[in-house]
């Protein structure tokens, strides 16, 4: 498994479903084209599967300037106008202090503090399926 | 009150969003060796990101050159963003939260400078853009203080 950071002009953010849930994980250094090819492949999953929630997991973005705060909130917004809600989970302070101070407060955007919240938050964490483990860990969904 | 030398300058290309990227790295980088904290960090970074992408969406590219600076105990980085793309017509407009001319939300200049001490921008038009930031990591008195 190739890790989305780094250097070399990587490929493709996965974007993973649990269940209904699409389940992203942003890591390190996302470039411009990636997160906007990740706006793309969110919408067209959401077309073509029966996708009611997004979740996108912010804990390891190390900032969040104002292209890539656009693109999360466009992400949400249309998202939105597919029936499909967003949140965004696990947002650092540091980050989340500098959005601030940049002006940047994203308005549009439901945000909790961990993915777990973000999948009780949606209402199709656990409920939907009772016989799944406790904790629904998104890495080994990767 | 001058920067002792300019030793440490590193200067780096801005061509394409991969290099925004590596910018952003190499002032993390620079930044945490020079004893910036992580929200200071992450504001650097940020501006850096903004102004990188202003180079290189308005500029057509360009190239920032990046000089640690010791004044005293204090240490600070300053950058400087360099392209001889169209120059911008009307500064103060430009600064103005908001205002855009691009696709995005109109918060990179002001917002910039909203999260570095030093910000100043030299353009006119057709004579391209040269805008140059400095931080200072904290927990040391600030430049503008005297020497205690």
């Amino acid at each position: 498994m190739t890790e989305p950071r780094r250097g070399a002009h990587a490929s493709r953010v996965p974007v993973p479903a649990l269940g209904e849930t699409l389940l992203i994980t942003l890591q390190g250094e996302l470039h411009d084209s990636m997160a906007e090819q990740l706006q793309q492949d969110i919408t067209r999953r959401i077309a073509h599967s029966p996708v009611t929630g997004v979740v996108i997991d912010i804990s390891g973005v190390d900032i969040v300037d104002s292209f890539l705060g656009r693109v999360l909130a466009e992400i949400a917004s249309s998202a939105r106008l597919m029936a499909a809600r967003t949140v965004l989970a696990g947002m650092r302070p540091a980050v989340a202090i500098t959005l601030v101070e940049l002006g940047l407060t994203l308005p549009g955007l439901d945000t909790v503090l961990d993915v777990e919240r973000a999948l009780d938050r949606l209402g199709h964490g656990l409920s939907t399926d009772p016989p799944h483990p406790r904790r629904a860990h998104h890495a080994d969904l990767l | 009150m001058q920067t002792s030398s300019d030793t440490g300058t590193i200067r780096l290309p801005i061509g394409s969003d991969v290099d925004l990227a590596w910018v952003r790295q190499q002032v993390r980088q620079v930044a945490a060796e020079l004893g910036f904290g992580l929200v200071q960090q992450t504001k650097l970074v940020t501006a850096v990101s903004e102004l990188a992408r202003n180079t290189l969406i308005h500029g057509g590219g360009g190239q920032v050159e990046m000089t640690a600076l010791y004044r005293g105990p204090a240490r600070g980085l300053r950058l400087a963003f360099t392209d001889s793309g169209p120059g911008i017509r009307d500064i103060d407009q430009a600064m103005t939260d908001g205002y855009t001319t691009g696709s995005g939300l109109g918060m990179g200049l002001s917002g910039a400078k909203r999260l570095v001490q030093e910000f100043s921008i030299d353009s006119s038009p057709g004579q391209g853009t040269t805008i140059t930031v400095a931080a200072w990591a904290t927990g040391l008195p600030h430049p503008r203080a005297e020497a205690g």
